[in-house]
């Protein structure tokens, strides 16, 4: 490129977001750094070992934490990707209909109310239950986990459905496919990607998910990230490093292929 | 038209029932049992008792002095109160100042490397909240990556005290909504004409007038979209305070745990809720009319 009068540089833009790219990870590279320290310190480095992964893996507490979190993900994923399929089967075609704005406003819901917010109405409300039914098992964070995680599904869902060539479908009618053969052999075959999206990002956003859950559990329920709330309280060691490194690495692989699913529709 | 896909309103209805019901049990229904909390009495050992009292609004900022009996503002809620607005305003501000130029890369790289960098970006956002929060911490407390480096390098003889500040939230805030704020200036400036620039700069505009004058006017809606989606999030912020301010420096979401947890006052946490609510909507109100059809792009 000939060193020219360009147009688009504005001074120091691209130093401020070089320095932004650097802000943005170098925390969270030193953070897995350390979880690597053979030293009981999360500053100071004594070398390299897998010490604290052990330690992790061999806390009960950790154990039983981990199984909660993916338990509860799995079926918070599943119950949202599943009605998030369904809701966007009835709203994406042919426009608007009478209860659209209620029905989106419902969907959206999450997103929009902060969730310490809808965090109290659940400890309030599952409060009353609990007293009224003596039931205090896991049900309680799944359905609550499930109602965010609705829109997280539904987002890349809609987004596909939308981008999608009706013609085949209109096509299988004209040869007498009955309306759920045309969903399973022509509609569905082409959403799945979005669906697998949809159900990626739901996991990975009831994985991380803090706030709800806090309130949410009763005794003895701590998921991954609440437990490791409670752990920041006290004398951190590299331990609580090396569960975050795990859950990072399950994180960034989903996104990544998120990135890449959402990607091909273009 | 009539094509054989459309759906008749009781399909559409019965396709939407899961999503409804789930999200009226667990979401939207139980803000509706708030309300009606916000109302009642406190119990003495948490939870409520079932008779009409307006007095958790009254305590939302206002306070009856424990000998006088008179009434005067809650001065402590109030002082949390401005710091939620004024931290959350600054988390804007200082996501603004950075988020900007980074878009604006981010806009100005070939059309097959935007992905690429908007994936780095995004990458962080879509991470745990709480790990990021916690490597935060790591890098300023006492003990930390920046006060240790300081030393050695014979800056500083004693670590500075960052954690458990308005400063440490202000950062870690910052630090974790960033990405909000990129997202909507990117979408806006993906689209700008840079020919409007060109011409710009034809009728002899400095740089920074082009900038200020033809780029800025243009890409106002994705600002003002970041800004909301930066400031909106920090106003409820309850897990970045509560790590990094330590229980020291409250904000918002974490007066409204209290009262659920030591201060035992059900009804005034879920006025302290709604309140929260309000201010919350009245900014999203905001938001919808200033960016108008703009496509809302969340994550």
């Amino acid at each position: 490129m000939a060193k020219g009068f360009d147009i688009r540089r504005q001074t120091g833009f691209s130093t401020i977001a070089m320095a932004c790219f650097v802000v943005l990870y170098l925390p969270i590279i030193l953070l897995v750094v350390y979880s690597f320290n053979a030293g009981t310190s999360i500053a100071i480095w004594e070398g390299f070992s897998w010490r604290w992964y052990q330690t992790a893996w061999q806390n009960d507490q950790v154990q039983a934490a981990t199984i909660r979190s993916l338990v509860i993900a799995a079926w918070a994923a599943g119950i949202a990707t599943i009605c998030a399929v369904l809701a966007a089967l009835a709203t994406t075609r042919q426009g608007s209909f009478r209860g659209y704005t209620f029905a989106f406003a419902l969907i959206n819901q999450p997103l929009m109310v902060p969730e310490i917010v809808t965090a109290v109405a659940l400890l309030i409300f599952f409060a009353m239950i609990k007293v009224g039914t003596g039931y205090t098992g896991l049900f309680y964070l799944i359905i609550a986990h499930s109602a965010f995680c609705i829109p997280f599904a539904y987002m890349p869902i809609r987004a596909r459905l939308q981008g999608m060539d009706l013609s085949l479908e209109q096509a299988a009618m004209d040869l007498y496919a009955t309306p759920w053969q045309v969903f399973r052999r022509v509609t569905l075959p082409q959403l799945w990607p979005g669906i697998l999206a949809g159900a990626m990002l739901a996991f990975v956003i009831s994985l991380d998910d803090v706030v709800i859950t806090e309130f949410v559990k009763s005794a003895g329920q701590d998921t991954l990230p609440t437990y490791m709330l409670g752990q920041l309280r006290r004398v951190v060691t590299p331990e609580v490093n090396a569960i975050s490194t795990a859950l990072l690495a399950i994180s960034v692989i989903l996104v990544i292929a998120f990135f890449f699913l959402s990607r091909t529709r273009k | 038209m009539s094509d054989g896909t459309d759906l008749t309103p009781r399909s559409r209805w019965l396709l939407l029932s899961p999503a409804l019901a789930v999200l009226l049990f667990a979401a939207s229904g139980p803000l509706l049992i708030v309300v009606i909390y916000s109302f009642l009495a406190s119990g003495d050992y948490g939870g409520v008792v079932w008779h009409f009292s307006p007095d958790a609004w009254f305590s939302v900022v206002l306070e009856r002095d424990f000998f006088t009996e008179q009434l005067g503002f809650a001065d402590a809620h109030l002082s949390i109160f401005w710091r939620s607005i004024k931290l959350s305003f600054m988390t804007a501000v200082l996501t603004f100042i950075f988020g900007f130029p980074t878009a604006y890369f981010i806009a100005t790289r070939p059309k097959e490397k935007r992905d690429f960098w908007m994936l780095l970006i995004m990458i962080p956002f879509w991470t745990n909240l709480l790990i990021r929060t916690f490597a935060i911490m790591e890098l300023i407390r006492a003990e930390g990556t920046v006060n240790s480096a300081l030393m050695a390098l014979g800056i500083i003889d004693e670590p500075i005290q960052m954690l458990f500040t308005e400063f440490s939230i202000l950062l870690g805030m910052a630090y974790v909504y960033l990405p909000l704020m990129v997202l909507p200036i990117y979408a806006s400036m993906e689209r700008f004409d840079f020919s409007l620039v060109e011409a710009g700069y034809d009728l002899y505009a400095t740089r920074w007038q082009v900038l200020r004058r033809v780029i800025f006017p243009l890409v106002k809606p994705g600002v003002i979209a970041g800004s909301i989606l930066v400031f909106v999030p920090s106003l409820g912020a309850y897990v970045t305070p509560r790590v990094l301010g330590g229980g020291k420096q409250l904000m918002l979401g974490n007066l409204i745990e209290l009262q659920f947890g030591a201060g035992r006052n059900w009804p005034l946490g879920a006025a302290l809720s709604l309140t929260l609510l309000a201010i919350v909507m009245v900014a999203l109100i905001l938001y919808v009319r200033a960016a108008g059809d703009d496509e809302v792009r969340h994550g």
